[in-house]
């Protein structure tokens, strides 16, 4: 049986009144990629923020296989890698210095930090890029610089906040590789994102979350099964069920 | 805490601030640069050759053997630069600036004056006009118009010429003079014996006349330094003030740079690593440190190559104050980002306070200049204690003793910055 990594269960978190997320429960297996989709403000980057402490849930728990997700300096962080949402890279340094500086955050040090840094580059095709300043770096590269640096620990977990956004489709290919990759040496992924056709392509497993509630939680097949009646089958596209699930009324 | 994890945030952060020209100009050129011109023009190194000259106008409308020593006195005073331009050359001249204070002197003052010095004629009157822009400079010129011309008229009093006509010309209304029986009893017994006394002695030239009234002592000066033979280096006392003023614009650009952190989502990274919050803290408060004392040291390093700064006192306590700056100007940063929200906003509100304090502190200009009441607030200011500090150490030359002070000074406002910091910091990460 595969060895279950993450366990989410029953997330809680409020914001003065706003309930952002509400019994968020799932979980992501090693060797698996978990889509987790959603509108605009339904409760993802929250609940990825709680799974990597950056937000302290009201209630609810983030079970690292099996074992619960404690304070700041909680060894378990160790084996989980975060690629946020925003290029968070320092513009001014090389792209060996922004590595080396982060793996030092994982107590990462001399030749094992050169070796993660080697094989993180070698990974998303930028070897022969790293002491070039990362101001120079088009988006794509950074995106996959971005990537890297969530890959420098070697983590089991790797939370992915739609690390695709604003590439061409030559970066995106390139990080979808660069996911099957990972996925293939057994980390368990989870993706967040916007673009229906990569969760298609990539996701395993698909958590549809709407007003901090998941409303979701099935392999991509069983989705369509969801979608209503006279629409389902075989063709029907994602989303076209994500929209039959979350409605169409604008979320901004 | 984990020494790996801030030895890597210190590096990185220096790494971050060396790669921006733009702030290592601002914090590294700018104070060196700006130092230099208030060191020059407040004293430069060591005692000036030729003390500053306030400009005056005199303009001699009697022409008598008074006024004219009172000219001849006021142009030899080393205090003064003197001009004679008519009443309206005068007036034009405070008008543009050219002088600072213009003295008109009226026909008949030296009859006049004479008359009124011993009591018995009408004051005549004088004209002082002045730039009121200059008002510090007024007080002195009027002093010393007082001097000599005290000097002038006493010295005509009791041996010119005119002098022996007045004490006739007074001795014969002394009757019609309204002052009281006895006063003008002893009057007339001081002005019988001084024209007894001038009947006996021949009238003399100006030069070898008595010097009539004249201060009574002489001035011995001497500037307190460290030692008897070290002058005093106005540059020491303005690289302290400028090197403390942009240590903490450097600071500000630190806090600001940890709010940009978090608005580019680095923070995010930072905050998912199993680092703890202390660490993250002292991470930036050394990097800081770093810097501001690079900055500090920098400053005084250039001050004693191109200036001959010299730290007179105790090297120690010299160190000692330096770091107490740096620390201070550290959690100064760390306050800035936890308490701003923006990048912008914050920077303008922090620059304003930095602005403040360096004023202050006396950093921009002696804090003896300040009111009593606003020298005994300006001690809860901490830039005040780093100059007061530096300067003791420096030109003052005093030793170790006058550095524990400021030292305590400046980490009880940095215990008291970073506690806040501490505090008020936003540590979720939405």
């Amino acid at each position: 049986m595969t060895p279950l990594m993450l366990d989410i269960r029953k997330l809680r978190k409020s914001f003065g009144d706003l309930v952002a997320v509400n019994d968020v429960s799932f979980t992501v297996a090693a060797g698996e990629l978990v889509g987790l989709l959603g509108p605009n403000g339904a409760g993802k980057t929250t609940t990825v923020s709680m799974i990597t402490g950056l937000i302290r849930p009201d209630s609810g728990a983030v079970l690292v296989e099996g074992a619960p997700l404690g304070g700041d300096t909680d060894p378990k962080k160790h084996r989980i890698g975060l690629v946020p949402q925003d290029l968070a890279l320092y513009d001014e340094l090389s792209a060996y210095a922004n590595l080396r500086f982060f793996g030092a955050l994982y107590n990462l040090t001399g030749k094992a930090l050169d070796d993660a840094i080697n094989a993180a580059l070698t990974l998303v095709g930028l070897a022969d890029r790293g002491r070039d300043a990362v101001r120079t770096f088009s988006g794509g590269m950074k995106r996959r610089l971005n990537l890297a640096a969530g890959l420098l620990h070697n983590p089991d977990i790797l939370l992915l906040d739609e690390p695709t956004v604003g590439v061409d489709p030559q970066s995106r290919n390139a990080i979808f590789d660069n996911l099957e990759e990972l996925k293939a040496r057994g980390k368990a992924l989870l993706y967040t994102t916007h673009y229906m056709e990569e969760a298609e392509r990539l996701a395993d497993r698909i958590v549809v979350i709407d007003h901090g509630r998941v409303v979701a939680d099935d392999t991509l097949s069983g989705m369509r099964r969801l979608a209503p009646a006279g629409v389902a089958g075989a063709h029907v596209s994602l989303e076209a069920v994500f929209l039959s699930l979350t409605g169409r009324s604008l979320r901004d | 805490m984990a020494l790996t994890q801030i030895l890597a945030m210190v590096r990185k952060d220096l790494q971050v601030y060396y790669s921006d020209r733009r702030s290592v100009i601002m914090s590294f050129v700018a104070p060196i640069a700006i130092a230099s011109f208030l060191g020059a023009v407040t004293g430069g190194r060591g005692a000036p050759a030729e003390p500053a000259k306030i400009p005056i106008a005199v303009v001699d409308q009697d022409g008598s053997t008074v006024t004219k020593a009172i000219v001849s006195a006021v142009q030899a005073d080393k205090s003064l630069q003197v001009t004679t331009p008519t009443a309206e050359g005068a007036r034009e001249a405070v008008k543009r600036g050219d002088v600072t204070v213009a003295v008109i002197i009226p026909a008949g003052f030296g009859q006049a004056s004479g008359l009124a010095f011993f009591g018995g004629g009408a004051k005549p009157d004088v004209s002082v006009l002045y730039d009121p822009s200059h008002r510090a400079e007024m007080g002195l010129v009027r002093g010393l118009m007082t001097q000599h011309v005290m000097e002038a008229v006493s010295r005509e009093m009791f041996g010119g010429g005119s002098g022996r006509q007045l004490v006739d010309q007074t001795l014969q209304n002394l009757d019609q003079n309204r002052m009281p029986d006895g006063q003008r009893a002893m009057l007339r017994e001081l002005l019988t014996s001084a024209q007894k006394f001038y009947t006996q002695t021949p009238e003399t030239e100006t030069a070898d006349r008595p010097r009539g009234i004249s201060l009574p002592y002489a001035l011995i000066e001497e500037a307190v330094t460290s030692g008897n033979d070290v002058p005093y280096n106005g540059y020491a006392h303005s690289f302290a003030g400028m090197g403390i003023q942009f240590l903490l614009f450097a600071m500000i650009d630190m806090g600001v740079g940890i709010l940009l952190e978090r608005q580019r989502g680095l923070w995010k990274r930072l905050r998912s690593a199993p680092i703890s919050r202390t660490s993250l803290l002292v991470g930036k408060a050394l990097s800081s440190s770093v810097i501001a004392l690079a900055v500090l040291l920098a400053a005084f390093l250039f001050a004693g190559i191109v200036f001959g700064v010299r730290v007179q006192g105790s090297l120690v306590g010299f160190l000692a104050v330096s770091a107490g700056c740096a620390l201070m100007a550290a959690t100064f940063g760390l306050l800035i980002a936890s308490i701003g929200k923006t990048p912008g906003g914050s920077r303008g509100v922090a620059s304003l306070a930095v602005l403040l304090m360096v004023m202050l502190g006396g950093a921009w200009m002696p804090t003896f200049i300040f009111p009593a009441w606003l020298q005994r607030v300006t001690v809860v200011v901490p830039t005040r204690w780093a100059v007061d500090g530096l300067d003791a150490m420096t030109w003052r030359g005093l030793g170790i003793g006058a550095a524990v002070m400021p030292t305590l000074a400046l980490i009880g406002f940095a215990v008291l910055f970073g506690s806040l910091a501490l505090a008020r910091f936003r540590w979720e990460e939405a």
